[in-house]
Order: structure tokens, then sequence, then C-alpha cells
């Protein structure tokens, strides 16, 4: 019986670029919605009653939200091909602990650098090299988080990448500078083709932020 | 019946298993930690041999802040040596670690629901309980709002079932149990109803069932000591915001 995929999302979400990263890793054909989020779609609604937000996946007509948990469920059900965390349960528990820190300190941070002003701002930039600079350590000299393999650390945080050049301009600082090595990770997971067919380009995301500065009346 | 000799016959040997092989499993945790709990409960599911190291916040040791350099929070389970973080981590590992009495399903649908269902527990039921008890007044009654939203999602959850699990307590339960303890004694600090009997039907039951199941029950904090450190903690944040 053939599967049948389909992935609410929107262009920008670094969480919806998580799950498409996933499905192309794993070889998978789906089709692609994508939500108006100021109109959001019935279906929406009926798949993610509690959050309406996207990623939703929904998978022979069954939901799955929350964009790790959905990783992991692809991980889980298409298990033969590009496994994305280990087997062993203490490295599946540190895979896990890396992408929960991504997930409460990154997206935060970021979005404050580009909405907030003076000290607020200043704080929010210190705060996320620190995390930044905790993740290269994590990194270490190995090519991926995953080790020698992409995995699920890497899906985590390789979608921020494509912000990082909104984030640099509005905050006025480069990652780079601080950074090299996750810098130079982020090229490295780009020549993956799941990667770079998944993520936008980071003009067009810093020409969004323009659009939402403007819209939210952020000078 | 077979399938209750069935479970006890897998503890034991898998005691007998842990016995011999020699390991060491030590949890790092604070007498009130609603998060620290969630492992003594899974570990208490397992029957898991442990030792316990109880930690004082506001002096942690050395060996909490070496293994978990990150956060440096509790709870930690420390196995044979090599440590984890993050409670739902935490008890994933459990789970994969120690087979007897699992605690997530088999099904990966289903998996990705107890995950769904322990996140909004820690991302958004958390908060929006912990709003109301630390507000007062017209912004107390604001804060219901979203907060009785919530737990309306959880009582939808319940239907058809004794717990989340299912017919025995399983991952989202002990991701959720918080609620079984800390209602009560919340609502009594404030003076006011979150989860009513009657609005709440299937919600209050589960309070009931999950916080009258043995290993549950056996392990609450010390009530008194929850009193007084709620109480002073919400009087300290309306203090705070009063200035």
């Amino acid at each position: 019986m053939a599967d049948e995929i389909m992935l609410l999302d929107w262009w920008s979400s670094m969480f919806g670029m998580r799950v498409r990263i996933a499905l192309v890793e794993k070889g998978l054909k789906y089709e692609s919605r994508e939500e108006d989020l100021n109109n959001k779609s019935p279906l929406l609604l009926e798949m993610n009653p509690v959050h309406t937000k996207i990623p939703v996946l929904i998978h022979n007509g069954k939901p799955i939200c929350e964009s790790p948990i959905i990783v992991e469920y692809i991980d889980e059900v298409w298990k033969d091909k590009s496994p994305l965390l280990p087997t062993d349960p203490y490295q599946r528990a540190h895979a896990r602990f890396w992408a929960d820190y991504i997930d409460n300190k990154i997206f935060q941070l970021g979005g404050k650098i580009w909405t907030r002003k003076g000290e607020d701002q200043e704080a929010a930039k210190k705060e996320l090299m620190e995390c930044l600079k905790i993740l290269e350590g994590e990194l270490g000299e190995k090519p991926f988080f995953g080790g020698e393999n992409f995995g699920f650390v890497d899906v985590s945080l390789v979608t921020f990448s494509c912000w990082f050049y909104a984030y640099e301009s509005f905050g006025n600082f480069s990652i780079e500078a601080e950074c090299p090595k996750l810098i130079a990770w982020t090229k490295r997971c780009l020549q993956k083709s799941s990667v770079s067919s998944s993520l936008p380009d980071p003009l067009k995301i810093h020409d969004f932020v323009v659009q939402l500065r403007k819209k939210f009346g952020i000078e | 019946m077979c399938i209750k000799k069935g479970i006890s016959a897998a503890i034991a040997l898998a005691r007998y298993d842990q016995n011999i092989m020699g390991e060491e499993v030590k949890l790092f945790r604070t007498w009130s930690s609603p998060f620290a709990l969630r492992i003594v409960w899974a570990l208490g599911i397992k029957a898991i041999e442990y030792e316990t190291v109880f930690e004082d916040i506001s002096n942690k040791s050395p060996s909490l802040l070496q293994c978990n350099p990150v956060h440096g929070k509790v709870p930690v389970l420390l196995h044979n040596g090599t440590p984890i973080a993050e409670s739902l981590v935490i008890l994933e590992y459990i789970d994969e670690t120690w087979k007897q009495a699992p605690l997530l399903p088999v099904d990966p649908h289903e998996r990705a629901m107890a995950r769904f269902w322990a996140k909004f527990g820690d991302d958004k039921v958390l908060g929006s309980i912990w709003s109301v008890f630390i507000k007062q007044g017209k912004e107390q009654e604001e804060a219901m709002v979203p907060a009785m939203e919530n737990l309306k999602f959880l009582e939808e959850e319940l239907k058809g079932k004794k717990f989340f699990g299912g017919e025995t307590i399983g991952f989202v339960d002990l991701a959720l149990g918080w609620l079984a303890n800390l209602i009560g004694l919340l609502e009594e600090i404030v003076g006011l109803k979150v989860v009513d009997g009657e609005k709440l039907p299937l919600l209050s039951a589960w309070m009931q069932e999950f916080g009258d199941a043995p290993i549950i029950r056996d392990n609450w904090p010390a009530r008194d000591g929850m009193i007084l450190k709620f109480q002073a903690l919400r009087d300290a944040t309306i203090a705070a915001a009063s200035k």
C-alpha cells in the first residue's frame, strides 16, 4: 500500500525545514501544502487543534505535530534508510538532550535580536553567541553532531543557519567571527541535497524579516 | 492475570540481571522537584535499584555540576558513571535501557502522540497553571482562561481511558503526574478550584487513580513542606511583581 504523506508547512519556518530534510533523507514522496498563517486552513485546525501551528505531518490521514516529534516518527517508521538517531540508548539520549537545548534557546534568542533594540538586543546577542559556542564545543572535531553521519541534532540546528544572516544584519555582529567551526559545519551540511533543497536563501529570509519589522512597527 | 504474572516475571528477571551485571544507578534530585519525581516513579515501576543523591539547589554539589554542566539542574541520572539530563530524555533512556514494564507504546504513531502530550504538559499546561497560581484578582481570572483550555485538552485525551497510557500508567501519566499532587496544593494555597470534578470529571478521576497507585503515592514529597515552599514562592513572586 502506497504511503500518503502530506506536510503542512510555511516556507520560512526552521521547524518545517527540519521535517523537509528528514523526508528527503528517507527518499520519501510527499505533498507539501503552504499554509497562510494569517488565515489557517480547516485542515490545519483539524489536524493540530491544540497548537494550530505548522509543521504538521499527515501520514495516511493521521497527524503528527511538533517538529522533533515528527522527525523521530519519520526515523522510526522509515528506519531502514539514513537513520537519524543512533541505536545506542545513551547516544540517543545525548542527541535528544542537544535537540532540546537547541529548541529552548536558539529560536527565542534569535527572535529577540531582530525584534528588540538597545539593552534587550545586546543581551540576546550575547546569550545567543554563548549558546552557539556551547554547541560548537559539542560538535568538537566531528564532521557532524551525529559523528561521521548527519543526524538528529544536525537536522535540529542546521535549519537556523538560513536565519543567521538576518540575525547578523539586524544585530550587527558576525557569527562566523566567533564560531568559525560552526559555520564550517553549516557549509558541510549544505553540501547534502536534503539540506540545500530544504533551506531557503538567507537573503530571502532577510527580506522577509524586513517586511515583518515594518508590519510590527519595529524600526 | 497472565499479563500480571508476565510483568512480575520480567521485573524479577531484570532485577537478577541488574545484580549480576553490577549496574550502578544514581539519581540526583531535590526533595520537591516534580521533574525528578518522574524518574523516581519510572525507576520504581521498573523495579530498578538505585542510589539517591539529594541536592541543595542553593549549594549544588561538584558532582551535579560535573554531570550536568550545561544546565546544572536536577534530575540527572547517572548510569554506570554516564550522566543523562532532562527528565523526559531520562524517561526515554530508562524505557530503552530496561525493557520491563514499558512506558511508551510500540506503535510509532502512538509513541509520537505520547511524546506530544508530554511536551504539551511541559510547554503549556505547567506555565498556564503557574500563572494562575502567582497572580491575583482580575489577572488571575484572566490566567484561568488558557489554563482551563489546556486542561480541557487533557480531559478530551482521557476519553475511554483509565490512564493516559491506557489500562496502565505510562509515559504521559508520569510526565503529567505533577498535576495529581500540585493542583490540590495550589488550590489550597490560593483558595481557588482549578480542577473541578464536575467540569473535568475524567481528569479528576485520573488524579485520584494515579495518585493512589502505590509507587506514586509512596513517593509524594512531604505535604507540609510543599505548602510552605509554594506559599513562599507565591508571596515572593507577587511582591516582586508589585515593585
